[in-house]
């Protein structure tokens, strides 16, 4: 497996309690590892396991809870980090 | 799913809908004296405002999140349930048009990170081997392709001009606005501008890993990155919303009074305190970061608020770490000679001291490149000795002219003494048996600099002091020159490391000023590592606070700048608490019901809003008239 990270940019977040609503849903899908929601810059940042889940999917999960999904950026995530 | 997203991007429709109908029922109340339009139109207005609210709290509730739109759609429900729709349509109508004033001021707060995400190039142009050129998405640029840039654009990787050359704008790395002129060889950061000129640039880093992508991650990362005031609020407002559902529930099982126990859902919104400290920080944050000072987040500027200690590196920090030649004392009969062998010998070592005497050698127009070269030595702790076109060279210090029997007379010594107390590094030169030169060779002490220390101690700064790894003399003259509380000269690395310890341990809040490359322990180990300049990966990753641009003015307003954070943050949460005591009054004795407290409430936010918006503008952006205006003071 290989674990990669995904980064949502997400149409501006207004509410604080936003945040704790995307950053647990995606929590819970399978494969994710990490999850990090940056509320000022309206991004979701997940690590995740690819043969599990896609960044497409992770998304969509987003978009279902009612935000606007702008655009998606899948990188590899460095051992190190 | 379509029905939610249509009404979560018309929200702000519904809520234009919603105030017409409210005035459209008063209206109809006193204008006509029609109860039924009165009520239908409030009615009307309370179920379409309560649709937008009612979808978040469901979606909140779905992922096991009790929301403030959760209270507000059971307050609003129970008015409607006891005919109460006015109070039902104006609650509703407050909160929707409350948040579209929140994400409105909110987006000014954002304003100064978006500017500097925005200046991202988004496509960059290829020039392929055979030279036609390509214009494609900067994600799908790799390094070692060559880019071709043109006037006015800007560039969109880290790399090396390979051909061409102009004047690039480096504000959104530096902070600076400058124009610096760049050709073949030279280094282009991603997100400068090109002033004039063509470039083509072969990329060696892209994306996010350049150093502007770096700045702006770490910027958003920082804008989140909570102090523990805000970390406190954000749990505390975890548990907050569900105990005020707890409360209201009980409020109505021991009273019975239904009005009084909605009334406690709408006033246990913790708005203002959720929003008060982040918005803030964001703001704080955002002021720096326009003015290429990062700092990385609430916790940092919680400390740098607090520090009373700075230390400081001195070459490269508190002088501009450019050496040059600033004393010559001169006993040769053909002084040019002399110059010229020495200058011949340093060409031989990569000591720092040595390019300041090549460089001065080739200012004075002394041939010596030509200059031929028997034998070479270096004397550990001493200096080198050579045999420079037929003569014996000796450089080095006094050790070396002791050592090689070389005797000084009177004057001279009286010279060397006279050199070494201008803090400079000294550097004796003898040919052939008998000293010839003393070179005084020294920094040059940041323009500016005493105001500037100054400055820092009127914002709160008690102790100043100075590490160094140079020698005593020198230390103790640049200290005497801009006024330093204490000094600690001819350091090893860790012996810096120990000081700032030592200085912890007396209970002081530390600060460490420097280049960052060199001094990462250093920096580690204060509470507060700055780096200054250069914008080096390093620098950027290891320290607290990055001030792009080398400037001690930089330094000045990053502290005042997290000073003033910090009590704005302190007036938001008074703010906040102050509203939620006055509205707990007002609803026991009687003057608060739901819609006043619920505009309270919405205006409380506003304030905590407009209070950190003061921070956007705080202190004034450093122009290039003040840099000009600051002598060059130096040490000779």
């Amino acid at each position: 497996m290989t674990t990669k990270r995904a980064v949502l940019q997400l149409d501006g977040l207004t509410c604080p309690s936003c945040m704790t609503k995307i950053e647990s849903a995606l929590a819970h899908q399978p494969g994710v590892e990490k999850v990090k929601v940056l509320f000022n810059a309206s991004k979701a940042k997940a690590d995740f396991d690819d043969s599990k889940v896609s960044a497409e999917e992770l998304g969509q999960v987003v978009d279902k809870l009612g935000y606007e999904v702008k655009k998606i950026k899948v990188k590899d995530t460095v051992a190190a980090k | 799913m379509k029905f939610q997203r249509y009404i979560q991007n018309h929200q702000n429709q519904i809520t234009l809908a919603s105030a017409i109908l409210i005035a459209i029922g008063f209206a109809g109340k006193y204008l006509l004296s029609s109860t039924v339009v009165y009520d239908w139109a409030f009615i009307l207005a309370s179920i379409i405002a309560a649709v937008p609210i009612m979808i978040h709290a469901y979606q909140s509730l779905r992922v096991k999140v009790i929301s403030i739109e959760l209270l507000v759609s059971i307050a609003v429900v129970g008015a409607f349930i006891i005919g109460e729709y006015n109070e039902s349509a104006i609650v509703t109508f407050l909160f929707l048009f409350g948040s579209y004033l929140e994400q409105r001021t909110l987006s000014k707060t954002r304003q100064s990170i978006k500017s500097l995400t925005q200046m991202a190039p988004e496509t960059a142009v290829i020039l392929h081997d055979d030279g036609t050129q390509e214009e494609v998405d900067i994600d799908d640029v790799d390094e070692g392709d060559h880019i071709m840039v043109k006037t006015g654009a800007s560039v969109p990787v880290d790399g090396n001009i390979v051909s061409g050359s102009g004047y690039l704008d480096e504000s959104v790395i530096t902070g600076e606005s400058k124009a610096v002129a760049k050709t073949a060889g030279d280094s282009v950061y991603s997100g400068s501008i090109l002033g004039n000129g063509t470039l083509t640039v072969e990329a060696t880093k892209v994306g996010e890993d350049t150093t502007f992508g770096k700045i702006i991650e770490l910027v958003e990362d920082a804008q989140d990155a909570k102090s523990p005031a805000e970390s406190f609020i954000d749990k505390f407002a975890q548990y907050y919303t569900p105990a005020v559902l707890v409360i209201a529930a009980l409020v109505y099982l021991f009273t019975r009074d239904f009005p009084t126990a909605i009334t406690v859902l709408v006033l246990g919104c913790p708005g203002a305190l959720v929003i008060g400290a982040p918005v803030s920080n964001v703001a704080g944050i955002g002021n720096g970061a326009k003015r290429g000072i990062l700092l990385k987040g609430g916790a940092v500027m919680d400390d740098f608020a607090k520090v009373d200690t700075f230390v400081f590196d001195k070459t490269g920090t508190l002088t501009l770490g450019n050496t040059a030649v600033s004393a010559v004392k001169d006993y040769a009969d053909d002084s040019k000679e002399a110059l010229a062998l020495v200058a011949r010998a340093e060409r031989l070592s990569d000591h720092p001291l040595g390019k300041a005497i090549t460089d001065y050698a080739t200012h004075e127009k002394v041939d010596f490149e030509q200059l031929d070269v028997a034998e070479n030595d270096t004397v550990k702790g001493q200096g080198l000795t050579a045999t420079i076109d037929g003569h014996h060279v000796l450089v080095g210090n006094l050790k070396m002219m002791n050592a090689n029997s070389i005797a000084l007379t009177d004057t001279q010594k009286a010279d060397l003494t006279d050199v070494q107390h201008t803090g400079s590094s000294v550097v004796m030169v003898a040919v052939d048996g008998a000293l010839k030169l003393i070179l005084g060779v020294s920094d040059t002490i940041r323009p500016g600099i005493k105001a500037q220390l100054q400055a820092l101690r009127d914002h709160g700064a008690k102790h100043l002091v100075m590490l160094t790894g140079d020698n005593k003399i020198t230390a103790q003259y640049v200290a005497e020159q801009i006024g330093l509380d204490e000094v600690h000269a001819e350091l090893l690395p860790e012996e810096k490391v120990d000081y700032i310890k030592k200085f912890k341990d007396q209970g002081r809040t530390v600060a460490f000023v420097g280049d960052g490359i060199n001094d990462s322990p250093a920096i580690a180990t204060a509470q507060i590592g700055i780096a200054m300049g250069n914008g080096t990966d390093v620098a950027i990753e290891t320290s607290d606070v990055v001030l792009m641009q080398s400037s001690f003015e930089a330094l000045v307003h990053a502290y005042a700048l997290s000073k003033k954070t910090v009590i704005n943050t302190k007036e938001n949460i008074a703010i906040a608490i102050g509203v939620v005591v006055f509205l707990l009054i007002g609803l026991i004795v009687g003057f608060i019901y739901m819609a006043s407290g619920m505009f309270v409430h919405e205006a409380s936010i506003l304030v905590v809003i407009f209070n950190a918006m003061r921070l956007i503008s705080y202190g004034k952006m450093p122009t290039q008239a003040q840099q000009a205006a600051t002598q060059k003071t130096s040490l000779t």
